[in-house]
């Protein structure tokens, strides 16, 4: 049970809840109680992982994670991890390197809004995340104004400048885009086999999967994609 | 020189700390900081519900030396409301972190305000003259029938209550992705910082549409995140110079000159992990939440869980001093832990002459540290204590073993009773103290001048 962290209420509740919150400290403090005076090492730390794994979901699960909490749980986990013995059984949860990466899953998806309208991401964009190991967004996809001129392939997020040019914002928008959320990208729909879509003219178009397409085939794509042409049964090869 | 309130001393336990207590308007409401301006006329304070309440001094009276220099409310105003990001579906809290006052330039006081997100930029005038006699208005401010005018008058200002207007100046938004923990004005008195869990920004006050990023800790792969910035401040003589602290209990002094981003720094505090106390939580008791420059800018000061530590800017291996603030928690961390309260957040002062550190802890509690005399005392910041001219009676948590009367044993701490934000006057002996919804301001009656 979390104390209260201080919510607006009378002060006759404020009392009652501080005698609460007392009486479930009492037990943590009761030097007999197992949790407290550890039989043996392994216990302790067992018990301190499952805390700290119940903790580390618990921040999850907020919509803005306090970063500064997760980070100092995550690396209370990684030195409890380390120093439990080979033997010890481990909770059925994710292995603690897992929590990291399921830390950034959501905190990547957290930033996710499908719905947010071009309008309201100009207005909102410095709340955006990029992320590096987003795959490369279609060259005209991204809010109007926006330039892909600097992006190096494979960078995928739309971290143009990157606070590492330090330089001044004196294009008010290029500075806006500095970090943006590509998480929309990232979900399954933009799994790496669809990057054959891209009309990116450096790639080849579906190398992976569909080795055997040709011009003609990709003039089809291209038409589709441009919307000129509905999509249909592909033509056969030779057209 | 002895840490002396009153004339007695901290040895014999009689260091008689005047309590003036002044109740906040806004009871329901939990402070969430405290900040004196320059002068220490005007103390400032932000609340949970987003809004700032500034006492004033009142001047001292030879008809009334009893009450000399008492802070009565001077305004309030409500700094930051609650927003809705609608990307994130999140709500923006409309909490004040940080508010810090600008040096006094002309007749009217202004501050910056931040929340999670955005800083204000507020202007408090006051008004305490009125026109009055115009010849073509009436008193309501309507026009007059001209007809009716006979005679020509000059409008003259009259007196009248004084009234103090806030206007909000300027609107820093979109600077922070993270939440903001810090601002600090720069003593070239054009520029500020913000921080927030990973960057820092350089403002220039009347710029708000841009700013200059001037840290950068975020690493490309967020899967690799584990170290946040926790506060930050610039150096109160050199414009140049701002020091940054971290979750892993470092500081980094760095200097804007040497490069446009200060990520490499020009110096790092960092203390080596003590063998004999280590334990599952050392990375988290060592986390700085506070840094605060020295008057003299000599020293810094800095708070983690169990201790503060004045830092020698010329020593980077290891601090000062370092004073143990509770150390009777250090047997309880498994349980403060799991209660999130080994994650709370505590604020530290120095006094005008960087004599007397103070911080806050549990129970209501507040520790002063005198450096010179390296003695120390608890106080309480209660109802019961705080009577109008009581006088604080030093507190004593014991450990077991010889237990005095009025002593508090560690198991019946109050942990949900936390002084987090903590001021000191500039250049007197008056304290403000948070207490959850309750502002303390404590006066040493007879020494109110700096030793």
């Amino acid at each position: 049970t979390m104390l209260s962290k201080g919510l607006k209420r009378k002060r006759e509740e404020e009392e009652e809840e501080e005698k609460e919150s007392l009486a479930v400290d009492a037990w943590w403090l009761d030097p007999g109680h197992p949790a407290v005076a550890p039989a043996s090492p392994a216990v302790a730390s067992s018990s301190l992982f499952d805390l700290s794994v119940l903790k580390l979901h618990h921040s999850l699960r907020q919509s803005e994670p306090d970063l500064r909490h997760l980070v100092l749980v995550v690396n209370t986990l990684r030195r409890i991890q380390a120093s439990m013995a080979p033997t010890a059984a481990l909770p059925p949860v994710p292995n603690p390197p897992a929590a990291p990466s399921m830390a950034d899953n959501l905190l990547a998806s957290s930033d996710a809004a499908l719905s947010a309208s071009m309008a309201s991401l100009l207005e909102d964009l410095s709340h955006i995340e990029g992320l590096s190991q987003a795959p490369q967004p279609l060259a005209d996809e991204g809010p109007p104004g926006r330039t892909t001129g600097g992006a190096p392939p494979g960078l995928g997020a739309l971290d143009l400048l990157g606070p590492a040019t330090g330089c001044l914002l004196d294009d008010g928008l290029e500075g806006l885009f500095e970090d943006i959320d590509t998480s929309m990208y990232d979900s399954e729909l933009w799994a790496p086999a669809s990057e054959g879509l891209k009309p990116g003219p450096e790639d080849g178009l579906g190398k992976e999967e569909a080795p055997e397409l040709d011009e003609a085939e990709l003039d089809y794509l291209m038409d589709v994609l441009v919307g000129t042409q509905a999509l249909e049964r592909p033509p056969g090869p030779g057209r | 020189r002895d840490l002396k309130f009153s004339g007695g001393s901290i040895n014999t336990c009689r260091s008689r700390l005047e309590g003036l207590v002044v109740r906040t308007v806004h009871q329901a409401d939990i402070i969430s900081t405290v900040e004196f301006n320059h002068t220490g006329e005007l103390l400032a304070t932000g609340d949970k519900g987003g809004r700032v309440v500034i006492f004033q001094r009142e001047p001292e009276s030879k008809n009334a030396p009893h009450s000399q220099g008492e802070y009565d409310v001077y305004s309030t105003f409500q700094s930051h409301e609650p927003e809705f990001d609608y990307l994130k579906s999140l709500e923006i809290e409309e909490k004040i972190n940080k508010i810090k006052w600008l040096p006094q330039q002309n007749a009217a006081h202004s501050l910056l305000s931040t929340n999670d997100k955005t800083i204000k930029l507020w202007k408090i005038t006051e008004r305490d003259k009125r026109p009055e006699g115009y010849n073509l208005k009436d008193e309501e401010g309507k026009l007059k029938d001209l007809s009716t005018v006979t005679s020509l008058q000059v409008p003259v200002l009259k007196p009248m209550d004084l009234m103090v207007e806030v206007s909000p100046r300027r609107v820093f938004a979109n600077g922070h992705t993270y939440h903001i923990n810090s601002i600090s004005v720069n003593s070239d008195c054009e520029t500020y910082m913000s921080a927030d869990d990973l960057r820092i920004n350089l403002w220039h006050l009347a710029v708000t549409d841009r700013s200059f990023n001037i840290v950068d800790i975020k690493p490309a792969n967020m899967e690799d995140l584990t170290e946040v910035i926790t506060a930050s401040e610039f150096h109160p003589h050199h414009c140049n110079l701002f020091v940054y602290s971290s979750s892993k209990g470092s500081l980094r002094l760095c200097d804007m000159r040497a490069a446009a981003l200060c990520d490499k720094h020009s110096k790092l505090f960092e203390e080596p992990e003590d063998p004999s106390n280590r334990s599952f939580f050392s990375e988290i008791i060592s986390s700085v939440s506070d840094v605060k420059f020295s008057h003299s800018g000599r020293y810094m000061l800095t708070r983690d869980y169990l201790t503060v530590k004045v830092w020698d800017l010329n020593m980077e291996a290891r601090p000062l001093e370092t004073y143990q603030v509770h150390d009777y928690l250090r047997s309880k961390l498994c349980s403060l832990y799991e209660n999130d309260c080994i994650f709370d957040k505590f604020e530290c002062a120095w006094n005008g002459s960087d004599s007397v550190i103070m911080t806050g802890a549990y129970n209501n509690f507040f520790r002063m540290f005198d450096r010179n005399t390296k003695r120390d005392v608890t106080l309480e910041a209660s109802r019961e204590s705080s009577k109008p001219r009581a006088v604080l009676k030093p507190r004593r948590v014991c450990v077991g073993g010889k237990r005095r009367r009025d002593d508090i044993s560690v198991d019946s701490l109050d942990f949900t009773k936390k002084i987090l934000h903590t001021a000191w006057h500039p250049t007197e002996n008056i304290i403000a103290i948070a207490a959850t919804n309750n502002l303390y301001i404590f006066q040493d009656k007879v020494n109110s001048d700096m030793h």
